[in-house]
């Protein structure tokens, strides 16, 4: 089943194409990286996609009403806001809003979907600690497990990775593929591109408003279409711990 | 959550019963509950019932709403130094009722004051909305507030500047200080169906300022509807904010300190806060009334003085804590 579609869909801010003639399709059980350069227009594309952003063409999210979008998709902006010392378990349990009537309590589904959220990123002895008191790091996971809480089948999330320890992103990205295993999805951009071949089923390249290539990472990481893209060479292997993308040099 | 909201309650209730109790006709508490309840002809029900009750209720209406549109206001913005007067209201509606002392239409009709109050807070909203409305975002709202602020003010002063006396520029000084004093049931009722929009509007905004915890994108994205949002902050602090300034004056400080000092007992949730800070704006107003009665009795001291005089140092000293927390 198709958890997003976009047809055709474009941005134009301030008289410039951010992107145009976007189409593609996200299904059941994907670990979808979104990668391209710095201004490729990731974030747009994503902000777009979800109806938060004035868009020509189609996705189908942005048709949804705004309860039916948030049983449907979590979103994880880029900028790591938490704006009261509230505990980390109150901005977890945020992530059940969508599924809460007006002055309803979370119940006992909720509050397993919390605990899992919780646990999935490591921060049961963090649940009482006032969130803004952490680590850039630390917020970050709360941040992901708020969105992971609102159980949504497609989870999209801006650069989720950045600024976490490498123990933290590989147990990140492994959150996402077992999620995947359960038949959500995911569509995290990220600029480790180690990290998105190891662990992404499904590789999205962005440059300069075009979508350049869709589709597994070994068929979108040829060294021309890198060269292209990002004007880096790299290493590319697969071997007996799985694939190994090492990028290398600058080439202009 | 209770163990905050009920001692509040409790000490509102307490409040309330002394501000019944205070004035310049020295009577005892058996006698004056018999005069308000029982009634009867005679000096001491009038006292009761025209004087002291109007005024310990305005001062529960008017500091409970000041609190409650300081918590959400803040939560809205997320910034602990937001207050209810940012989007210019409180301004617009003082500037309303100066223009009616001027020019003499205060002393017309007896409601003549609060009303052209409210006609300068209804102008100031519809100008906010003109400037902030459906597409607007927060820092929008930030920027229109002061302009209209700055533009009441300045429009206030002009009238202070082209008084022709003395005596009625005393008149508007003082008026804008701020006061329950010889307030009149009436008072109560011309004010009582805004704050009851506003308080309605306003309470309802739980949920929406939970999910900004987490950032505007964010809580959209959770299915707020952050227009819908918006419209009802401003249209509830509006008549609330424009509601009390047209009876009381210009009352400052109480939407500012009482958020910021309640919320570290709610777990800094801003929808529990609003509750918490509606009581907490009624304790502090109330005790204030009281006070005044009691430091000064025969000077009339405003208000509104006294709340900056007690709000401002309160407020210097959150900042110094907040300061040696973040080190």
């Amino acid at each position: 089943m198709s958890l997003l579609t976009l047809e055709t869909l474009s941005v134009t801010r301030g008289g410039r194409n951010v992107f145009h003639d976007i189409s593609l399709q996200l299904n059941e059980g994907e670990v979808i990286g979104l990668i391209g350069p710095n201004g490729a227009g990731k974030t747009t594309l994503m902000r777009a996609a979800l109806g938060l952003l004035p868009h020509g063409g189609r996705s189908s999210l942005a048709e949804l009403s705004a309860t039916d979008r948030a049983r449907s998709v979590a979103w994880m902006p880029q900028s790591r806001e938490i704006a009261w010392p509230v505990s980390v378990e109150t901005v977890v349990t945020l992530g059940r809003l969508p599924h809460l009537g007006a002055g309803q309590r979370p119940g006992p589904a909720d509050r397993a979907a919390i605990d899992r959220a919780i646990v999935g990123m490591e921060l049961s002895h963090l649940r009482t600690r006032p969130a803004t008191e952490l680590s850039g790091g630390e917020q970050t996971r709360v941040l992901i497990a708020r969105a992971l809480a609102q159980g949504t089948p497609l989870l999209m999330a801006d650069e989720p990775i950045a600024g976490l320890d490498p123990a933290h992103q590989i147990a990140t990205m492994q959150t996402f593929v077992a999620l995947a295993g359960q038949g959500q999805s995911v569509l995290v951009s990220l600029h480790d591109l180690g990290l998105a071949v190891r662990h992404c089923t499904r590789l999205l390249l962005l440059s300069e408003g075009r979508l350049v290539a869709d589709g597994p990472p070994a068929e979108v990481m040829t060294p021309e279409r890198i060269a292209e893209v990002f004007g880096i060479s790299a290493w590319y292997r697969e071997t007996e711990h799985g694939p190994v993308y090492q990028p290398l040099e600058v080439l202009r | 959550m209770t163990r905050v909201l009920v001692p509040l309650a409790c000490v509102v209730a307490l409040l309330f019963a002394g501000s019944l109790m205070v004035g310049p006709a020295q009577v005892g508490w058996a006698e004056s509950l018999r005069a308000l309840m029982g009634g009867g002809e005679g000096p001491l029900p009038m006292i009761m019932r025209e004087i002291r009750l109007p005024r310990a209720i305005l001062a529960v209406l008017i500091g409970g709403s000041l609190g409650l549109a300081g918590a959400a206001m803040q939560g809205y913005l997320r910034n602990p130094l937001a207050e209810p007067g940012l989007i210019g209201v409180s301004g617009s509606a003082a500037f309303g009722a100066v223009l009616a002392l001027q020019t003499g239409f205060a002393a017309m009709f007896a409601l003549a004051l609060p009303l052209a109050a409210l006609a300068g807070a209804l102008a100031a909203v519809l100008l906010i909305l003109a400037l902030a409305g459906p597409r607007g975002t927060s820092l929008t709202l930030i920027l229109a507030g002061i302009a209209i602020s700055a533009l009441a003010a300045a429009f206030t002063s002009l009238v202070l500047n082209l008084s022709p006396n003395p005596f009625a520029a005393s008149e508007i000084v003082f008026w804008m200080m701020g006061s329950l004093a010889d307030r009149s049931m009436t008072h109560v009722w011309i004010i009582l169906p805004f704050m009851g929009v506003g308080l309605g509007l306003l309470m309802a905004l739980g949920r929406g300022l939970d999910a900004l915890t987490l950032g505007e994108d964010a809580a959209e994205a959770m299915g707020i509807n952050l227009m819908r949002l918006r419209l009802m902050l401003i249209v509830g602090t509006a008549c609330v904010v424009g509601a009390g300034t047209a009876v009381a004056g210009a009352i400052g400080f109480v939407g500012l300190v009482v958020p910021h000092l309640l919320r570290p007992l709610v777990g800094a949730r801003p929808s529990r806060l609003l509750w918490a800070s509606a009581l907490g704006g009624a304790v502090m107003l109330l005790a204030a009334d009281i006070a005044v009665r009691l430091i000064l009795p025969e000077r009339d001291l405003k208000l509104g003085v006294l709340t900056a005089i007690i709000g401002a140092p309160l407020f210097l000293h959150l900042i110094v804590k907040t300061r040696r927390a973040r080190i």
